[in-house]
Formats: C-alpha cells, structure tokens, sequence
C-alpha cells in the first residue's frame, strides 16, 4: 500500500464523544484519530453509528459531550457561519448521490461553483468538465439525473462533491446497490481521487471485502464506540470475537442473531392469553 | 386541537426562519422566475377553463334570478361584483392550491427524502434562502396574477353568455358595470386579497414540503393538508379581509 | 424538458399577461375608464335628489355621457346642488338642456338624465341646467295619486 506523506498529524480527531439521539445512547465514550492524506473505512453492523460519525464530522450534529476535532478546528463549537466555511473544505458523497432533480448534470456541479466563487462561467464550464472527465461522464453534461443509472449518479454526486476541491472527502455507503462493474469503477475513483489531490478520505460501509482493497485504515465501530482500528489485513487476523464475526460474516456471535426476546417455549406457551 | 395549535406555531416559526434568511442576489431572480414559470404559467390552462364557466354560469344564474324583479339589467354589474371581490381572489386561490401548491409541497417533500435539502446544507448552500425563497416569492406574484386572468376570463365568460346566448347589447352590459365598479373599494381590494391569498397558500406549501416525514407516504400526507390547510385558512382570511375592508 | 431560458421567458410572457389583464379590467371594467380626464362641469339644482350619490352616472338616450361629481344642499334656498362632470367629447349640449333624476329599473341605481334642448348655444364650464325634474319619491307619488293632487312642483 502506497503511503500518502502528510501521515504525522492526525486529519480528524474524536475525544471521549457522547451522543444521545431521541432517549438512545448512540455513541458514547467514543475516541478516534483519522490519520490526514489516506482513506479510512468506518465499519460496523447496521444502526452502530457510522452515518452518526460522518454528520459529526459534517457538523449536522453536535456531540452531547467530546470534541470534534478536523485539521485543528473544534467542528461542535463553529458558529452557523463558520460552519458554513468549514463546509466549503469538505466534500460529502450521500447515499443515493442526492443530485438534484431539476438541474442538468452540469448545473449540478456546477452549483457550488457559482454559490461560493467569483469564477466568470467560461472557467466554471472549464472545471465542471474536468470534474465531469475524472469520474468519465464528459459526456453526459446536458442530461438530467433521472436519465442516467444509479452507479452514474453516484460518479456525478462525487464530481459535485470534488468541485471545490475539498481537503477531506466523505463517502456514505457509496457502493451500497451498486453492481460489480459499477462498485469497481467507484472503488478505483477513491483511490484515485485520494492520490492524485492528496486529500483525507472517509469511506463508510459494510463491504467488508472491498474495504481490504481500499482502505488504508479500518476501524470497526460497535456498542457506541470503536472496537478495533487496524489496517484491514490485520483487522482479517484478529481474535477479538466480534471483530472476527463481521470480518468473516458470520450470523450470530457477540451480535446477536435474534433480536432481544423471552425465551422461545415460554413465549409460544404464552401466546394465546398476550395477544388475545 | 391542542397539536393544531403547535402545528401552527411550527408553520410560523418556519416562516420567520424563512423571512429572516432570505437574500437578494442575481442567482435567486433567475430561480424565482423559473418557480413563477412552474406556480403560475404551468397553472394557466386550469385557471383559464375555471374562470371561463364561472363567468358563463354566473351570469346564467344571475340573469335567471334578476329577471325576476325586473333588474336583469344588474347582471354585468353582479358578475363582476362578486368576481373582483369574492370569487376571484378565493378560486384561483383554492385552485393554486390544488395544482401548484400540492406539487410544490411534493417536490420540497421528496427533495427531503433524496436528502437533496441535507446536500444543499453540506454545500454550505441555505436551502431556506435557495429552495423556499423562490418559491414563497413566486407565490405571492403567481396567484395575483392568476386571479387578475381569471376574472379577465370570468368576464369575457359573462360576456358571451350575455351577447351571445342571450342577444344582450354588449355595450350596456358592459357599461352598466363600468358605472357601478368602483376602482378602489371593489377592484383594488380584491387584487389586494388575491396578494394576501397567494403568499398564504405559497407559505402552506413550502411549509408542509418542508416538513414531511422523508417517506412516500409522509410526501403523500403533505400534499393532502397542503390542499385542505389552504383551502381552510384562505376562507377563513377572505372573512378576516373582507370584515376590515368593508 | 425546457432549457432554462424558454422557461424564464415563458415567464416573463406569463407576467405579461397578468399585467395587461390588471390594466385593462382595472381601466374598462371600473369607473375609472367612465370619464376620460377631460371634461367640464355643470350643475343643477333639484327640489329632491331622492338616492342619488356621487359617482352616479350622466347619462343622454342611454348613453352614459358623464358622473356626479358631488351634491350639496344651498344655504340659501335649501335646495340640492348637483355637480356634474361630463366629457368633452360631448361639449356642445345645448344650453336649455333638461336634467331629471331617474331610477334604472325598480332596483337600479339613480342617475341623471339629460334631455337636449333646441338651443343652438351650448352649454359652457360651470354653467347650470335650468329645467330639472325631482327623484320620483314613492311616498310622494303615491299620496299624490291618493289625493289627486296636481301641485307637486
């Protein structure tokens, strides 16, 4: 694996966070540092708070107690404006891309451009192409959204992530529903992207298998706080039995299969005089 | 009744949110326009075949029941009467409810469940100042602008009903309206509603897209009190307008 | 699917016509198209004006010719004083027209009647109308008719 240099000083920091969404304790006591320049994986089972970490990150919510630290600011205690500044160096690629309907695949990328730069529009069509070439849609500038697949939507959110050239990138689950060709295009334009800028990249997912080709870092996030944070070929050789039971995919474990029930013979004996 | 009244509370607080971050630049004109294309000129075959027939069956009725007393020559002037002051204003009201509002409501609502409002947000982007901005604005032009044609068309329905069907001299019947329409306590106030009718029903359709529940069912139920709230609260302001201006 | 700038100028046609529409009901279909700016006025006195306001229409054989400025009662002799604004385009009535107070059907509104003369001198600004028939007042015809009286005026 190819080393990024700028490895010394940690891109993100997170100390000691504690977050309470509606009454559940979602992360808590949760410490991490996300080194700058390479992509780390977030892993974990469904509900662990993987999307939580990425809208700390983002600033959408604010930690009960802890700090979020990114390149040396305090994102949980930014004023509105200054979140919005902050915002201008983060690149985020949501889930379904989240392009906007109306507007061509140009304006889409181009938006940000026009909101927060005084480029007059000949650079602005300048740039938006190049974003358009890196992900391979030059092509497709004059279409809408709704006329192109799912896995082309993804490149072009991503486009529209990079226009403004962000020091760090956020991917939520981009290869979820993706087919192999697709999921291998948007893996090699990861990877890509984070050598050829030299930007920090977080990449949420599951995927436990494209993640060993991926990700320099892989931190597996359960019970509110990170269990283990390895390089994932390490991560594959762990004893620690939940880390083994979502490397390998296996069905029950530390995670439990069944959701939390009475026993089984109680619960059938029981069941005509509970739900009459 | 008591999450009416917090539903309410909501839909100001929103307002005021909207209110206080709008902002004026050259994006937001050209995105302004492009909404009162979508509220209003999209919503001119409705408006225009509405107003027609209600001016053709105004005027039907009115002719009906003024022959009675021997005043059929009043029938111009209660047509337009009631179109300028009543009719106009909460038709085209009520009918900007159903076409453009609901699908204002639908767009801002599955905008939501795309999380298209989140990307905005991460843009650093205010979908306050980019998405209901325009839309609240185009609102309160489109709907003025619709009831100023409805009634254009509500007149010319009358007309043809009256010249054409009954043989009526089109010159008094439209005179004898001109003599008794007066130009402020009639005409204006009824455009004055109509300002009033359309930044309402622009308000309650950015606000229920706004919040719905980001599911197909939640967008489904939003586009339903879209249509109600509005229909309601417009009658009910009709009343409240119609009580100061008299 | 439109290109944005076939929508903003649909738009802009659609604003248009909204304006065009305002400005025509707002100067046609109101009493502000009635009198053109121009116009003189002339008045008339009237023993019982009946219902008669201001803004109520002039009008000869049928044709609205003009509105009531304002009324107001002489000190002196008590009677009404009709102020009445006529457009030009009607400026050489003659000077021994007749004005009478008329009721448009039985629920109609008052206006005022002019009946022309033969005078071949017409009507200047400020003049007054000389012959003038009262409001037709229901109580009073009917104890006329009751009395058969004769000396209404």
């Amino acid at each position: 694996m190819t080393q990024n240099a700028r490895t010394d000083q940690p891109a993100i920091e997170f100390e000691d966070i504690k977050l309470i969404l509606g009454g559940r304790t979602i992360l808590d006591g949760l410490n991490l540092s996300i080194p700058s320049g390479q992509v780390t994986a977030l892993m974990g089972p469904s509900g662990a708070g993987k999307t939580t970490l990425l809208r700390l990150i983002t600033g959408q919510l604010k930690p009960d107690q802890g700090r979020v630290v990114v390149n040396g600011t305090v994102v949980n205690e930014l004023s509105p404006k200054e979140l919005n500044q902050y915002r201008k160096n983060v690149g985020v690629l949501l889930q379904n891309g989240a392009l906007f309907t109306d507007l061509t695949v140009f304006d889409n990328i181009a938006l940000p451009l026009r909101e927060h730069t005084q480029l007059d529009e000949s650079l602005i069509r300048r740039v938006v192409l190049l974003k358009l070439h890196t992900v391979g849609l030059r092509g497709a500038a004059q279409l809408y959204p709704r006329e192109l697949s799912g896995g082309m939507n993804r490149r072009i959110a991503m486009a529209r992530a990079m226009a403004l050239d962000p020091g760090l990138m956020l991917y939520d689950e981009p290869f979820a529903g993706l087919d192999p060709i697709s999921m291998g295009i948007s893996l090699r334009l990861i990877r890509q992207v984070n050598e050829a800028l030299g930007m920090t990249s977080i990449v949420v997912t599951h995927d436990v298998h494209e993640v060993s080709k991926l990700a320099h870092l892989a931190c597996i996030i359960a019970h509110g706080h990170i269990i283990a944070a390895a390089p994932p070929a390490e991560l594959a050789q762990s004893q620690e039995p939940l880390v083994r039971q979502f490397m390998q995919g296996l069905p029950d474990g530390p995670v439990a299969f069944h959701y939390p029930a009475p026993d089984l013979s109680d619960d059938l004996l029981n069941s005509g005089e509970q739900h009459a | 009744m008591l999450s009416g009244l917090r539903e309410v509370g909501r839909a100001v607080l929103f307002l005021g949110q909207a209110i206080s971050r709008m902002r004026l630049n050259k994006n937001q004109v050209g995105e302004t326009l492009r909404q009162i294309y979508y509220a209003g000129a999209r919503s001119l075959v409705i408006i225009v075949t509405c107003g027609f027939f209600v001016g053709l069956v105004l005027t039907l009725q009115t002719y009906d029941t003024l022959t009675r007393f021997g005043a059929a020559d009043a029938a111009s002037t209660v047509l337009a009467l009631s179109l300028f002051r009543e009719l106009g204003p909460v038709l085209t009201a009520i009918l900007f409810a159903g076409r453009a509002g609901t699908s204002i409501t639908a767009e801002i609502g599955l905008m939501r469940a795309t999380e298209q409002l989140d990307a905005l947000d991460l843009m650093a982007i205010d979908p306050m100042e980019r998405i209901v901005q325009p839309r609240l604005i185009a609102g309160l032009i489109a709907v003025p602008a619709l009831a100023v044609i409805f009634n254009m068309m509500a007149l010319l329905g009358g007309v043809f009903f009256a010249v054409f069907v009954m043989g009526n001299d089109p010159v008094s019947f439209w005179g004898n309206m001109q003599n008794s329409v007066e130009f402020g306590r009639d005409f204006l106030h009824g455009v004055g509603k109509s300002i009033g009718f359309g930044f309402l029903a622009a308000w309650l359709a950015v606000y229920f897209g706004w919040s719905a529940k980001a599911t197909g069912e939640g967008v489904a139920l939003a586009t339903t009190q879209t249509v109600i709230a509005t229909a309601i609260s417009v009658l009910i302001l009709d009343f409240v307008l119609s009580a100061f201006m008299l | 699917m439109k290109s944005s700038n076939q929508i903003e100028l649909t738009a802009g046609i659609f604003l248009a016509l909204a304006i065009a529409a305002l400005v025509f009901l707002a100067l046609q279909a109101t009493d502000r198209g009635v009198v053109s700016s121009g116009g003189y006025q002339i008045s008339a006195t009237f023993t019982n004006i009946g219902g008669l306001k201001p803004k109520a229409s002039v009008s000869m054989g049928g044709v609205t010719i003009g509105t009531v400025e304002r009324i107001e009662l002489d000190p002196q002799t008590f009677e009404a004083r009709v102020y009445m604004t006529i457009s030009d385009a009607y400026s050489d009535l003659p000077e021994d027209t007749s004005a009478s107070i008329l009721t448009a059907g039985i629920l109609g509104d008052q206006y005022v009647g002019l009946e022309p003369g033969g005078s071949p001198v017409p009507l200047q600004d400020g003049d007054q109308v000389l012959l003038t028939n009262s409001a037709m007042v229901l109580e009073q015809m009917i104890s006329k008719y009751l009395l058969g009286g004769d000396s209404q005026e």
